[in-house]
Formats: structure tokens, C-alpha cells, sequence
């Protein structure tokens, strides 16, 4: 599988940096921040293909970052992790055009297989967006 | 809040006869003092006019007798002033005079003349009293000091009751004559006599001694009549009344009048008893009447006291049950609510002591970290750190989803289909515990609106709840739903192991369980209470141990939209 690029977004350093160990550990390429501004701020940098986004956060919560990651790059996949089974803002969530959700604390194996199918639906659709703009050129 | 049950009693007994005495006094007090009113100017009005009658009575026969003896006098008067002395010294002449008056008037016995000495000169009549000696006589020694005398009655020489009328006549040679007569006391006696007023009223003559100058109808001592009226003053005309002890001991009226200048005494006496008989006879109507109207007032307001209080008990349990739930209600909302906050603030640090666990299991796969014995052993260590750590997160999802405020977006639910998928997805758990579950469904039930997730959350509680109740020796669970007014009821009983009365308050409890330790959190009856009492709706157990248990679910037909919009 290509390797592909995560962004954590989490305001729990702790949480964050064990995870961020474990990812790398399991050769993921992730980088993580510790707030929705600063993830925005990130995006707008260096490209990434999935964004797991804590619900709960200070600032900006996930559902405004949400919102706002959608607006910048609809490409871009999200994963929303919350903290208890809040089902209301997890449903906002995928009808804004979250990949997936998961609760904390997730099982690590779980998290990762989520991560390849959202960067396998992210592929697909930039493929089918690549094979459009050369129908659309040749059709030029 | 809640009255000791003792005390509640004596509260509720002390009211029912708070309100019956009340009710008592109410009714009664005019009553007798109506009452009152009516006899007291009843028996005035009644007193007067018997006295009234009495004193008319007296009266008419005081003059009666007054003039029947000064007739007899004036009759007297007449024949010695007509006559001279030697006329009536002749005994002839005195007999034609006597056949004269006898003829007129009936009343005279004999005629006498008496000397100056007491010695009877000449006599007309039926006894041989011609020369009898009358110088002892008292009467002859009170005639003799007036001009003319009426005796009082006595047994005179002849042993026979009679009175005597003396007129003191002077001839001519200045001598003093008595002219005598004896008057028919039969005659004289029955103008008293006759006199009868009711039943015990009658009328006696007495002289100042208490001599009966008449016969008395009935057979008195005498003397002792002038007791009850020896204080009064006789009056020489009119009447006077008294009401005193008789001589029987009873209460009686006298009206006594004076006769021959207050000589002799009319007396005219009735039973107080006899006299007002008609005014006893309504007192006791009266008396009767108000008995019987103060024990059916008593009867009545006992009886209506004890209804008004038995409704107030019933009102007061009904409230203080209603209380209770409220309270029971604020409780499980209040431990809600430090639930979820308790969740939360638990929730992170688990999740990154099992993120740390993890980061140490990735560690231990590398093979030159650890090759001791040991291994194994933080391996396991581990494992169970996640286990638990997961633990830990079901319970404060379960928390959390309890106290959760939100509702689920409400859609129409039509609660068998529900019901069947429900069943369908507990059918597999069942199967492991030979537990059949079968469903008796109303197709007419009407649809309910509520969350489908949250409904479905009751149900699988409430049907894996009865599951593990029945256990592994195998049984029934039985699914119902009807339609109860304007509520969905759906019944899930089962055979199972029942719940003891002492846990059946507790079981919507958070935190009650009666699982092993592990195995129940004791949250799913209160998140299921919580879900019910949110929708409006109730629910509730019957259970016997050893028999089953039956929990009613009753869903509002019409959710209060108002608190859900609220609550989203």
C-alpha cells in the first residue's frame, strides 16, 4: 500500500503523542496537532490524506474544523473520534462528509483499518477525477 | 414528609370527630335554641293561663259563697226585723216561718230564739232541742258580742256537721234575743264541692285553724293544708297564687282567697302536673323530637365525616405516591447528571492509559527490548490493562448514553415491527439459554412517536434482562403489546428466577445490580427509565420470586413534543 499522510488532531498531548508513537511504529506517515486552528493552519502547508479530528476540543471543535477542512479540500478524509457515544454529533459529523467514527479508546488495529479504507476511497475518487480531466482534455 | 403510620391514624380519627362534633354544634344549637325559645314562651303563655282560670275559678265561687251566706243572712235580718220577740217566742209562728224559708229556700234547718243566758226559748225543727242550754256554746259567746255571727262548721249537741247563723235582737225591754238558724251544710258544701278542674283540681273550705269547713273530695289530713300556704297572706278579695309542695309531695297550685272577712279560707288547688299536662306533653314532644334529630345529625356526619376523610386519605397517598416519584425521578435525573460528568472527566485518561498500553505492547514486539521470563507475564499484564481499559469505556459510554439529554430525531414507530426485529436479534442470545421467547401482538395498536433507537434500546434491555432471569435451566419469555386509553403497553414477562420484594424498589437504580461483579453495570433498567420517563410514558414491575416477573412499558401515544424540542 503507498504511504500516505495523517494528520492527529487532538488537545490530549499525551493521547496524541503515544499515538503518534504507534503510527510510526506501524510506518504511517502522521503528524499531529493540538487544536482545529493549528490543524487548518497544517493542511494549508503540507498535503494530507486523512484527518483523524477529536469531537471535543477547545477552540474550534471538530465539527467547525470539520466544516471548515471540507471547504478548503473536499478531497480530504476525515475521521471523527469522540469521547463517548454522543451518536447526534457523530451523525453531524458524516452528513458534513466524515469518513468514519470511532470512540476512545479505540483499538489501535481498528483505527488503522479505517485509515487505509479512507485513503482507498480517497484514491478512487482522485482516480476518477484524473480519468474525467482526460476524457474532458482529449474531448478538448 | 411521610406521618408515621400510627400517627397518620390518630390524625385522620381526630379529624373525623373534629368534623362531627362541628357538624353536631352546627345542627344542634339552633335547634335548641328554637326549641328552647318555643317551650320557655310556650309554658309562659300556658302558666298564665291556667292561673287565669283558677283565679277565675276562685273568684266566681268566693262570690258564689259570699252571697249565698249573706243571703241567708239577709233572710235572717229580714225575719227578726219583721217580727217581734213574742211572735217568734211562739213556736207555731216559728214553725210557719221555717215551712216559709224551708219552701223558699231550702237551706235552713231549724229556726231558734235564745235568751241572754243560753237557754233556747223557743225552736222549730226536726230535733227536740226546745230548752237546750247554749251558754258554754262558743258560738252563742260570739254572737253575743255582735250583731250577728256566722260559726264556723262544727258537730254541734246533735253530733251533726253544720254552721250556724246568730242574730243579736233587742226587744223592747232592752233584753237581748238570739235568733238562730241551722244551715243545711249538704247545701253549702256542694257550692265547693262541684268545683273540678282537670283531672286533680278541686276546692275546699278552711277555716284559720285548718278545719275543713267542707268535705274535701279526696281524704286529706287535716291540718296539714294549711302548710303550704301558712306564709301567704290571705287576701279579703281578689286571689292570690302559689305554687308549692303539696301535701303528697308533688308540686301544686294554690289560689286561695279569703271568705267572711278572712275567716275562712277558699282554697282551689290543681297537680302542677295535671295543670300543665298539655305543656309537659310538648316538652316531651320537643325533648323526643331533638333526640331523635341529635342522633340521626350524629349518625349522618359520622358517616359523612369518615367519607370526606377517607377521600382526604386517598388524596394524600395518591400525592405522597406522587411525590415519591418525583422525588425518585430528580434522584435518577440528578445521579445522571454526576454520571455523565464523572464519565467524562474518566473517559480521556483511560483512553490514554490504554493508548500507553498499547504504545508498551508494540514495544515488547521488539525482539532485543525484553527477552527475559518474564515476557510472558507483561504480555498478559498488558492485555489486561486493555481489557479493563475497555471495560472502563463501557461503562461511561453506558453512563453517558443515561444521562445523555438529546433526544434521537422522533419519527411515527409502529411498535410490533419493532418488536419483531427486536426479538429476531435476541433470539440467537436465547437459543444459548433453551429460552423461547414468543410474542402476542395487537395488530390494531396505534403507531407511537418516539426515537427508534431509544425504544429499541428498552426493549433489548428488558428482553435480555428476562433472558438471563430464566437463566440456563430454559423457560418463556412472552412479549404483548395492547392499547390501554391513551397509552401502548407492552408487557415482557418470563418465567424466570422472579425479583425479591426488597430489591423490586431498587431495581431502577443506577448502579443496582444483581449480576456477578463484571457482569452488569446495573445501568440498563435506569437508562431504561430514564428513556420512558422522558417520552411521558411509565414504566413498571410484578414480580414473585420463583414465578416471574412482568415488566409494563406504557408509551404515550402523543409524546410531549413540547419537552422534546426542549430537551434537543
Amino acid at each position: 500500500m503507498d504511504a500516505f499522510n495523517v494528520l492527529f488532531v487532538d488537545d490530549e498531548v499525551e493521547f496524541l503523542d503515544t499515538l503518534l508513537k504507534r503510527m510510526k511504529k506501524r510506518n504511517v506517515n502522521v503528524s499531529g496537532v493540538k487544536s482545529g486552528e493549528e490543524a487548518i493552519k497544517f493542511v494549508d502547508q503540507d498535503p494530507v490524506d486523512v484527518v483523524v479530528l477529536d469531537v471535543r476540543m477547545p477552540g474550534m471543535d471538530g465539527i467547525e474544523t470539520l466544516r471548515l477542512l471540507k471547504k478548503r479540500d473536499p478531497l480530504i478524509e476525515v475521521i471523527m473520534l469522540t469521547g463517548h457515544a454522543n451518536v447526534e454529533v457523530a451523525v453531524e459529523g458524516m452528513e458534513l462528509g466524515a469518513f468514519d467514527y470511532l470512540m476512545k479508546p479505540m483499538d489501535i488495529d481498528e483505527l488503522l483499518y479505517k485509515l487505509q479504507d479512507a485513503y482507498k476511497k480517497k484514491s478512487i475518487q482522485e482516480e476518477k477525477i484524473k480519468n474525467m480531466e482526460a476524457m474532458m482534455a482529449q474531448g478538448r | 414528609m411521610k406521618m408515621e403510620p400510627d400517627k397518620t391514624q390518630q390524625y385522620y380519627r381526630l379529624l373525623v370527630r373534629m368534623i362531627v362534633i362541628l357538624m353536631v354544634c352546627i345542627s344542634i344549637i339552633p335547634l335548641v335554641s328554637i326549641g328552647g325559645v318555643t317551650i320557655y314562651h310556650f309554658s309562659r303563655s300556658l302558666k298564665k293561663s291556667v292561673v287565669t282560670h283558677l283565679e277565675t275559678i276562685v273568684n266566681e265561687h268566693k262570690i258564689n259563697i259570699d252571697t249565698f251566706l249573706n243571703e241567708k243572712l239577709a233572710n235572717m235580718q229580714a225575719l227578726a226585723d219583721s217580727c217581734t220577740i213574742e211572735q217568734l217566742l211562739d213556736n207555731s209562728f216559728l214553725r210557719a216561718r221555717l215551712d216559709v224559708f224551708q219552701e223558699r229556700y231550702g237551706e235552713f234547718v231549724d229556726l231558734g230564739v235564745v235568751d241572754d243566758t243560753g237557754h233556747q226559748r223557743a225552736y222549730a225543727g226536726l230535733f227536740k232541742l226546745e230548752d237546750a242550754m247554749y251558754s258554754d256554746a262558743d258560738w252563742f259567746k260570739k254572737a253575743m258580742m255582735k250583731e250577728f255571727f256566722i260559726s264556723d262548721v262544727f258537730l254541734g249537741l246533735r253530733g251533726l256537721p253544720h254552721f250556724i247563723i246568730a242574730i243579736k235582737v233587742r226587744d223592747g225591754d232592752g233584753r237581748f234575743w238570739i235568733l238562730r238558724s241551722t244551715i243545711d251544710i249538704e247545701k253549702f258544701t256542694s257550692l265547693v264541692e262541684d268545683v273540678s278542674i282537670g283531672k286533680t283540681g278541686h276546692a275546699f273550705i278552711l277555716n284559720r285553724n285548718g278545719h275543713f269547713q267542707t268535705k274535701p273530695r279526696f281524704k286529706k289530713q287535716e291540718l296539714s293544708f294549711l302548710s303550704p300556704i301558712s306564709g301567704m297572706v290571705v287576701p279579703k278579695t281578689g286571689v292570690s297564687i302559689i305554687e308549692n309542695k303539696g301535701e303528697k309531695g308533688n308540686k301544686t297550685i294554690y289560689a286561695i282567697s279569703g271568705l267572711k272577712d278572712g275567716e275562712w279560707i277558699l282554697v282551689c288547688q290543681q297537680d302542677s302536673a295535671d295543670a300543665f299536662s298539655s305543656l309537659y306533653q310538648a316538652r316531651r314532644l320537643v325533648v323526643f323530637i331533638s333526640f331523635i334529630t341529635f342522633v340521626s345529625v350524629m349518625v349522618i356526619s359520622f358517616f359523612l365525616a369518615r367519607r370526606l376523610v377517607g377521600r382526604m386519605e386517598t388524596a394524600y397517598l395518591e400525592r405522597a405516591k406522587m411525590h415519591d416519584q418525583v422525588i425518585e425521578a430528580g434522584k435518577l435525573a440528578s445521579i445522571g447528571e454526576l454520571a455523565a460528568g464523572i464519565a467524562h472527566e474518566v473517559n480521556n485518561p483511560v483512553a490514554i492509559m490504554v493508548e500507553e498500553a498499547g504504545w508498551m505492547e508494540d514495544l515488547l514486539e521488539e525482539d532485543e527490548v525484553i527477552k527475559s521470563d518474564n515476557r510472558d507475564e507483561f504480555q498478559r499484564a498488558l492485555t489486561q490493562i486493555k481489557a479493563q481499559g475497555t471495560r472502563c469505556k463501557q461503562i461511561t459510554h453506558k453512563l453517558l448514553s443515561f444521562a445523555r439529554k438529546t433526544d434521537s430525531k422522533l419519527s411515527d414507530l409502529q411498535l410490533n415491527d419493532l418488536i419483531k426485529e427486536v426479538v429476531g436479534l435476541s433470539q440467537r442470545t436465547a437459543r444459548y439459554s433453551n429460552t423461547k421467547i414468543d410474542t402476542d401482538l395487537d395488530i390494531e395498536i396505534p403507531p407511537i412517536t418516539a426515537s427508534p433507537s431509544e425504544v429499541q434500546q428498552v426493549l433489548l434491555n428488558l428482553i435480555n434482562n428476562s433472558i438471563d432471569a430464566v437463566g440456563k435451566d430454559g423457560g418463556m419469555v412472552m412479549v404483548t403489546t395492547r392499547t390501554d386509553g391513551d397509552y401502548v403497553v407492552v408487557d415482557v414477562s418470563d418465567t424466570g428466577c422472579g425479583i425479591p420484594e426488597a430489591q423490586v424498589q431498587r431495581i431502577f437504580d443506577p448502579f443496582f445490580t444483581t449480576k456477578p461483579v463484571g457482569q452488569g453495570t446495573g445501568l440498563g433498567l435506569s437508562i431504561c427509565y430514564g428513556i420512558i420517563d422522558r417520552m411521558g410514558g411509565r414504566i413498571s414491575v410484578n414480580s414473585a420470586v420463583g414465578k416471574g416477573t412482568t415488566f409494563h412499558v406504557r408509551f404515550p401515544v402523543h409524546t410531549r413534543e413540547k419537552e422534546s424540542v426542549k430537551m434537543g
